[in-house]
C-alpha cells in the first residue's frame, strides 16, 4: 500500500511538472507577452518601449531559466536600473528582494501578481478559502440528496419511482451551470424575489439570501451524475445472492436495504464523488463569475483575462493539485473500502 | 412610434407555425422509422421505449431546425432594428409586420431567429468535434489496450495529463485571440485531422490486403478525400475553394477535440483490455491475423455498443463545452448567435429583462437532454441483447 501511494505521488509530481511547463509555455507565447506589456505600461507606447519593458523585467531571458526561477531552482535576478547601474527590486509592490535569491514555488514564493499589484499568495489563498466555503456547502447539499435519489431509484429497478427519478437525474445532467444559474435567477430572484441574484455581498457575510443560488446552481449539475452512479451500483448489489438470502431468511425489505445493500452500494459513489471535484472546478469558475463571488474561479478568470503570469501559474498549480490529489484519495479510499482489493 | 404587441397565445401559435418545415420533416421521418422499426436494427429498437422516442424526437427537432434555419427564422440573426431594442415577446416590427416572437435583445436583434441560427453552429461543431475525438481516441486507445506495456504507460500518462487540466483553464490558454498568431492551433489541427485518414487507411488496408482491386480503390478514395479535406481545413488551401474554416472556429474545434479525446481514449482502452481476452480474439491470433486487423475488425465492432452510447453523451457534453466557451466569450465572435454567447449577453442584464435569456438556455438544455435520453435508451437496448 505504501509503495503504491509513493509511486502515485511520484507520478503526481511528474504530472505537475509537465503541466506547469505547458502552462508556462502557453502563457509566455509572444502575443501574450505583448498583451501583458501593453496592459502594464498603460499608455500609448511604441513597440520599442514595450520591448524594453519586457527586457527590463526579465521576460526576455531563456525560457527554461525563467521556468527554473519560477520553480525555485534558479536564482531570480533583480533588475538593473540603467540610470544608476544599481540593482533594484523587479516589482516594488510585492517587496521582491534586490539581491539574487532562490525564490520560487519550492521556497513557497508564488511570485507577483501584475494585475492585483500584490503577492500571488496574498491574493490566491483568501480566494481559495472563499471557494472552500462554497464547496463545503455544495457538498453538504449535493452528496446526501444524490445518494438518497440514487438509493431510492436503485432499490426497486424498473419501478415507477425508479423511472421518474432516473429521468429527473438525466435532466439535471443536461443542465450546465450557466443554464441552471440563469433559470434559477429568473425564477427565484427576478420572479419570486426570494433570493439575491448576486453573491458579491457574501464575502462580508454569508446568508441564506445571498448564498443559496450559487450553491444550488453548482449542486444541481453534479446531483444527477452521482445519483445515476449510485443507482447503477445499488441495482447491481440488489441482484446479488446475499441480498436474496437475507430476504429469504425473513428480513424486511427496509432492513435488507439499510443493513446489507447500502454499505456495498456506496463504494462506487465514493469514487465518483471524489472524481467529481475536477468537474466542480469548472463549475466553480462559471458560478463565481455569474454570481460575482470573489473566490478562486473569479481569480482565475481575472488572471487569464489579464495574462497575469504568476497568478495564472499559481491558479493552475492549485487546480492541478486538487485534481490529482482527489484522484489519489479516490484510489486509496476505494482500496480501503473494498475488502476484495484490500486483501490483494 | 408605438409598437404593437400580440398576445401570449398568439406568440405560442406563431412559434408553432414558424417551425412548420421542422414539423413536416419530423413527421415524415418519425412515422417512417416507426413503421419500419423492425428492420432498422439498433435505431429501430429505440422506438420501443418512451424515453427513446422522446430522445430521438428532440434530436431530430434540433437537427431539422438547423437544416431549415433559413426558412424557420423570420429575421437575420445579426440584423439590428433599433426600434425593437429590448422589445418584449410578441412585439410587431413596424416595417415588415413580422413578429419578434421571443422579443428583442439589447442590440435589438430578434431572439427567436438567433436561437434558431444558433442551433446551426452547435449542430455542426459538436458532432464533428465528437467524431474527431472518437477517431483520435480509438486510434490511440486500441493499441494502448491491446499491446499494454510501454505504449500503454506512455499514452495513458499523456491522457491523464490532459485530463488533469481543468477544462476551463485549458480553454483560457488555448482559445485566445493571441494564439491565432502562433502556429500552435494549426499544428494541433494538423495532428488531429491526420487521425481519420490514418484510421480509415489502416481499416481498409488490413481488411482488403489480399484483394488488390478493392484496396487500391478504397485507399485511393480515402487518401484523396481525406487529403482534400485536410488541405482545406489545416492549410486553408483547398484548390477548389469549397472547404474552408474560419480561423476562430478552427481554434475552438481543435481545443474541443483536444479536451475530449482523452476521455474516449480511456474508454476504448478499457474496452480493448476487456475484449482482448475473448475467445474470438484468440481464434484470430491463432489464424495469424495481424494485430491491427484484430484491433479494427475483431475488437472494435464488439466495442461499438458502449462507444455509441458514449458518443451520444459526448455530443451533449461537447455542446455544453461550446456553451462554456461562448459564456466566457472565448473564440466565437461576439455577435455570433450561438447559444452560449447569447446566454452570456442575456445573463448580464437579468435584472432588467429576462426574456432574451430563456430561449437559448432552454434550447441548449433540451438538446443536451435529448442526447442524454437517447444515450440512456441505447444503453437499455444494448443491455437487453
Amino acid at each position: 500500500m505504501l509503495s503504491f501511494v509513493m509511486r502515485r505521488l511520484g507520478t503526481m509530481v511528474l504530472t505537475m511538472l509537465c503541466l506547469t511547463l505547458v502552462v508556462f509555455f502557453l502563457i509566455n507565447l509572444e502575443p501574450n507577452l505583448k498583451k501583458l506589456a501593453i496592459s502594464q505600461t498603460e499608455m500609448r507606447t511604441t513597440a520599442e518601449q514595450l520591448e524594453s519593458w519586457l527586457q527590463r523585467n526579465g521576460y526576455r531571458q531563456n525560457f527554461f531559466i525563467r521556468y527554473g526561477q519560477w520553480l525555485g531552482v534558479v536564482q531570480k535576478q533583480p533588475n538593473i536600473d540603467p540610470a544608476t547601474g544599481q540593482a533594484v527590486a523587479r516589482f516594488r509592490f510585492c517587496n521582491e528582494p534586490a539581491v539574487p535569491t532562490y525564490s520560487g514555488v519550492l521556497q513557497g514564493d508564488f511570485g507577483c501578481s501584475t494585475k492585483f499589484k500584490t503577492k500571488v499568495s496574498t491574493k490566491l489563498f483568501p480566494a481559495l478559502g472563499s471557494t472552500g466555503i462554497l464547496m463545503f456547502w455544495v457538498l453538504v447539499t449535493m452528496v446526501p440528496i444524490s445518494l438518497l435519489i440514487g438509493i431510492l431509484a436503485g432499490m426497486r429497478e424498473g419501478s415507477r419511482t425508479d423511472r421518474t427519478l432516473s429521468v429527473a437525474s438525466i435532466a439535471t445532467t443536461a443542465t450546465p451551470e450557466y443554464v441552471s444559474g440563469v433559470i434559477f435567477t429568473v425564477i427565484f430572484a427576478s420572479w419570486l424575489g426570494w433570493l439575491n441574484g448576486s453573491a458579491a455581498s457574501a464575502s462580508q457575510g454569508i446568508t441564506f439570501y445571498n448564498f443559496t443560488l450559487p450553491v444550488m446552481t453548482l449542486a444541481i449539475y453534479g446531483i444527477g451524475y452521482i445519483a445515476r452512479m449510485t443507482r447503477a451500483s445499488m441495482v447491481e448489489v440488489m441482484t446479488q445472492q446475499y441480498i436474496r438470502t437475507a430476504r429469504l431468511k425473513g428480513l424486511s425489505f427496509g432492513n435488507v436495504v439499510v443493513k446489507h445493500a447500502l454499505r456495498n452500494a456506496l463504494i462506487a459513489p465514493f469514487t465518483v464523488i471524489m472524481l467529481q471535484f475536477p468537474w466542480l472546478l469548472t463549475g466553480v469558475v462559471i458560478v463565481e463569475v455569474m454570481f460575482r463571488y470573489q473566490g478562486f474561479g473569479y481569480t482565475l478568470v481575472e488572471a487569464a483575462g489579464n495574462n497575469d503570469i504568476d497568478l495564472l501559474l499559481g491558479c493552475s498549480l492549485v487546480s492541478v493539485f486538487i485534481v490529482l490529489i482527489t484522484q489519489l484519495i479516490s484510489d486509496v479510499g476505494y482500496a480501503y473500502l473494498n475488502p476484495r482489493i484490500r486483501v490483494q | 412610434m408605438q409598437i404593437e404587441f400580440i398576445g401570449a397565445f398568439q406568440v405560442f401559435l406563431g412559434v408553432l407555425a414558424r417551425f412548420w418545415p421542422v414539423w413536416l420533416a419530423m413527421a415524415i421521418v418519425l412515422v417512417a422509422s416507426f413503421n419500419f422499426r423492425k428492420h432498422l436494427g439498433l435505431y429501430g429498437q429505440l422506438f420501443d421505449s418512451g424515453v427513446g422516442i422522446a430522445g430521438v424526437s428532440i434530436c431530430f427537432f434540433w437537427l431539422f431546425t438547423a437544416i431549415f434555419a433559413a426558412q424557420v427564422a423570420p429575421f437575420d440573426p445579426l440584423a439590428q432594428i433599433p426600434i425593437m431594442k429590448d422589445a418584449l415577446p410578441g412585439a410587431i416590427e413596424p416595417a415588415s409586420k413580422q413578429v419578434y416572437l421571443f422579443g428583442g435583445d439589447k442590440l435589438s436583434r430578434d431572439v427567436f431567429s438567433r436561437m434558431v441560427f444558433g442551433s446551426q453552429i452547435v449542430l455542426i461543431i459538436a458532432p464533428a468535434a465528437t467524431a474527431f475525438a472518437l477517431m483520435v481516441g480509438i486510434t490511440l486507445g486500441l493499441p494502448a489496450g491491446y499491446y499494454g506495456g510501454r505504449i500503454d504507460s506512455f499514452l495513458s500518462f499523456l491522457a491523464n495529463l490532459v485530463l488533469a487540466f481543468p477544462v476551463i483553464l485549458l480553454f483560457y490558454l488555448l482559445v485566445t485571440p493571441g494564439i491565432m498568431d502562433t502556429p500552435i492551433p494549426y499544428a494541433m489541427a494538423g495532428v488531429f485531422f491526420l487521425f481519420p485518414i490514418i484510421f480509415f487507411s489502416v481499416l481498409f488496408y488490413t481488411r482488403f490486403k489480399s484483394r488488390p482491386e478493392r484496396i487500391y480503390l478504397l485507399l485511393g478514395l480515402t487518401l484523396l478525400l481525406g487529403g482534400w479535406v485536410y488541405v482545406g481545413l489545416v492549410f486553408d488551401a483547398d484548390p477548389l475553394g469549397i472547404i474552408s474554416i474560419d480561423p476562430n472556429q478552427l481554434n475552438i474545434f481543435v481545443a474541443v477535440v483536444f479536451a475530449s479525446s482523452p476521455g474516449v481514449f480511456r474508454i476504448v482502452r478499457g474496452l480493448t483490455m476487456d475484449i482482448k481476452t475473448r475467445d474470438y480474439v484468440a481464434a484470430a491470433q491463432t489464424r495469424g491475423e495481424s494485430p491491427w486487423y484484430i484491433m479494427l475488425w475483431e475488437i472494435l465492432p464488439n466495442a461499438r455498443g458502449p462507444l455509441i452510447v458514449d458518443a451520444c453523451l459526448r455530443i451533449g457534453y461537447t455542446t455544453i463545452l461550446l456553451g462554456t466557451l461562448g459564456y466566457f466569450g472565448l473564440g466565437l465572435a461576439p455577435e455570433s448567435p450561438d447559444w452560449g454567447t447569447a446566454i452570456k449577453d442575456a445573463s448580464r442584464l437579468l435584472r432588467s429583462f429576462i426574456h432574451p435569456a430563456l430561449p437559448p438556455t432552454i434550447a441548449l438544455m433540451s438538446f443536451v437532454l435529448g442526447l442524454n435520453l437517447l444515450a440512456d435508451a441505447l444503453r437499455e437496448q444494448s443491455m437487453k441483447d
